[in-house]
């Protein structure tokens, strides 16, 4: 089995989709011969041809706008907006029109897409090449948002988005396109959208967490592992829409609960995953709801290392939830 | 600033070469754009009445709508605005949909889902619009290119008013369409007024068809209320895209003689005058001077024709004043192509409260789960 970084495993789940199916393009800024600027549509063009891979003129707007009236007609485009930070021109397409057109025309009508678009910090970006917008969208009924941390879910994730009949924004952590290589089945399959991972077992905390934040879970749950904290830690994978349930068994069974994301934390995504456990299953909380997220801020550039929540915040947390 | 396109002037001369239209279609074309005509005074008559809620008539506009579009053909599509409804029914949305959809009823093919004035015909390729400005002109440009890719022979023909040439999406769809060559054709129908805001204070450019050029590509500049000038520069604009040559804009110079919508008093902003003197350019008087003229149409025959077009309508009005209640599912279907779990509990905790009150009906029980 070939072991692929997550942007290579990207890119081979866009290449499989485009190979077994022909209505599938692919089009963007820079997306073409240059193949992206992180590389993920590299060879496409090659492979495909101009008609089937392209560059688009700068316009976020135009880019979902346009992918739209394609999926209306019959195309499955997979569209990519350089950098999350870029998208918002797009937001009254992908709010507005992508995710309301099923709903709108009873069925008549609907836009399966895939918006690509990484996101996340850890590159010295700064504040526009950094942002985690994800709250924006999960807010939005009738899109989904999707965000995968291993390379084998890149793959799985991206083939079953490109499948699914609704539209899905597939935000890729930058931070880990080229983190680790792991093993990635050649060809086609697939990881059901909506469905959790467990990434470790533990009776002692549950972590809840996902695309860039994995990794720092993942470390600072080892570190926790070392004291006889046992955190069981949970990648969530699709945002929108949630497998709730999972989340709750998951919470119930530790009664102690973390939820990291690097994005800020008034009105982030952790404010969902506490209220959903506050409000079904309090009873069972054996400690208050921590969240580890970025500050209420614009995201920086110089201190960046310290906005975004690091092993050491993250231990932290777990520590004060277990012995609480 | 191009020349204005004209065949027939206001007085009903003829002044250049008339497309090629058999008598019987020419009458065809005078009765849509007097259905559309009695049509809008009926709705205005049901929100006057409390029936419906929200009325964007057309009157004034009927040769652009109808003349543009029967340049179109079955295959073609229609990216509508507001007020393209009347096209729509020429082209095939049954009139009983159209009611359906102004009552926002269950016959409604959008479920109730929309505000009045949001038709949607797919069986004549007629998507509806989203009430955000300017959004559906990508949208046509993403439909023609996929048109193109599978090598139909369909033009997409992408409708917004005035105040849409500001937008994101006119932008971006004129300059992707351009470049990408795609079979679309843009109808600018201007007419006058976005809402409040006169096309004087939407542009500084001399015209809006000089907007094309920059995108690369050509424009032409139309009376509006001229319906055979509609047809034939639409004609020629659809003949150039379905052949490869690309897309090109047509505006359609027209006047907008009600307010905005039912809700829009326009005395507040412009002068009565400007009414006035549109009024002497009625594009269904004009149309009938030159069928009369042609003996077309008889001394008279309006009237008759009026008559009919106003049992039928009464007769569809009177069919959907009666349907059946809504299904409270649609509340949480066509979200997503399957319900999802969180939904069918939202709707299951809702349920459970409707029925208490006596407000559920047969059907609209929980979700198993």
């Amino acid at each position: 089995m070939p072991t692929l970084t997550l942007i290579q495993a990207v890119n081979d789940g866009l290449k499989v989709a485009m190979r077994q199916d022909e209505s599938v393009l692919v089009f963007g800024e820079d997306v073409g011969p240059k193949g992206g600027v992180f590389l993920a549509t590299e060879g496409l063009t090659a492979e495909f041809g101009k008609e089937r891979c392209f560059d688009t003129p700068l316009s976020e707007d135009g880019i979902v706008g346009t992918a739209i009236g394609m999926a209306a007609n019959g195309l499955r485009p997979v569209c990519e907006i350089q950098f999350q930070d870029f998208i918002f021109p797009a937001f009254d397409q992908i709010v507005s029109e992508a995710a309301k057109l099923r709903y709108r025309s009873g069925g008549q009508y609907t836009a399966p897409m895939v918006i690509r678009t990484p996101y996340g910090g850890g590159i010295r970006g700064g504040l526009y090449h950094s942002q985690s917008g994800e709250a924006y969208f999960t807010h939005t009924a009738g899109l989904k948002v999707v965000i995968p941390s291993t390379p084998y879910d890149a793959k799985g994730l991206l083939l079953a988005s490109i499948a699914d009949p609704d539209p899905v924004l597939f935000m890729e952590p930058k931070a880990l396109y080229r983190h680790l290589k792991a093993d990635v089945p050649e060809g086609h399959y697939t990881v059901d959208l909506s469905t959790l991972r467990q990434v470790r077992e533990g009776d002692d905390v549950t972590v809840f967490c996902y695309g860039s934040m994995v990794p720092v879970v993942e470390k600072a749950a080892n570190k926790a592992a070392e004291q006889g904290i046992h955190c069981q830690v949970v990648d969530l994978r699709t945002l929108l829409p949630l497998d709730e349930q999972g989340v709750l068994e998951a919470a119930r069974k530790t009664g102690r609960v973390v939820v990291v994301h690097e994005a800020p934390r008034f009105c982030g995504y952790g404010a969902e995953i506490s209220a959903i456990i506050a409000e079904n299953i309090i009873e069972y909380m054996e400690a208050p709801i921590r969240r580890v997220t970025g500050f209420d801020t614009p995201f920086p550039n110089t201190l960046e290392h310290h906005y975004l929540p690091d092993e050491r915040r993250v231990l932290d947390a777990i520590e004060e939830v277990a012995k609480y | 600033m191009p020349q204005l396109i004209q065949l027939i002037d206001p007085q009903g001369q003829v002044l250049g070469e008339l497309p090629d239209l058999s008598a019987d279609r020419l009458k065809e074309l005078f009765v849509h754009m007097l259905r559309v005509r009695v049509t809008d005074g009926r709705m205005l008559t049901l929100q006057r009445a409390g029936r419906i809620g929200f009325v964007g008539t057309s009157t004034g506009m009927e040769a652009s709508q109808i003349g543009s579009a029967a340049a179109l053909q079955p295959q073609d599509w229609l990216w509508s605005g507001l007020r393209e409804g009347g096209a729509a029914v020429m082209r095939g949305l049954p009139l009983s949909e159209y009611v359906a959809q102004m009552y926002c009823n269950a016959n409604d093919t959008a479920k109730g889902r929309q505000m009045c004035n949001h038709f949607q015909h797919k069986g004549s390729h007629y998507p509806s619009w989203s009430s955000v400005i300017g959004t559906q002109i990508p949208h046509g440009v993403g439909a023609a290119l996929a048109s193109q890719r599978r090598g139909e022979d369909a033009v997409h023909a992408i409708y917004f008013g005035d105040g849409a040439t500001s937008s994101n999406g006119f932008h971006s769809g004129m300059n992707f369409a351009a470049v990408w060559k795609v079979p679309a054709v843009f109808v600018c129908v201007n007419n006058g007024w976005a809402i409040s805001v006169s096309a004087k204070q939407q542009t500084a450019a001399e015209s809006y068809a000089h907007k094309a050029s920059a995108y690369g590509m050509p424009a032409a500049r139309v009376d509006g209320n001229d319906l055979l000038a509609c047809y034939a520069t639409m004609q020629a604009a659809v003949a150039r895209a379905r052949s490869g040559e690309g897309p090109s804009l047509v505006v359609l110079e027209t006047y907008r003689m009600m307010g905005h919508s039912s809700s829009d008093d326009p005395s507040k902003y412009r002068d009565e005058a400007e009414v006035e003197h549109w009024r002497t350019r009625d594009p269904i008087a004009r149309f009938e001077q030159y069928l009369l003229a042609n003996q077309i149409l008889e001394d008279g025959e309006r009237a008759t024709i009026e008559a009919t077009l106003t049992a039928e309508i009464d007769r569809v009005i009177h069919e959907q004043e009666s349907a059946d209640p809504m299904a409270l599912k649609t509340l949480v279907e066509d979200v997503y192509a399957d319900v999802p779990n969180h939904l069918k509990r939202q709707y299951n905790d809702f349920i459970e409260v409707a029925e208490r009150h006596g407000d559920a009906q047969p059907g609209d029980g929980a979700f198993p789960l």
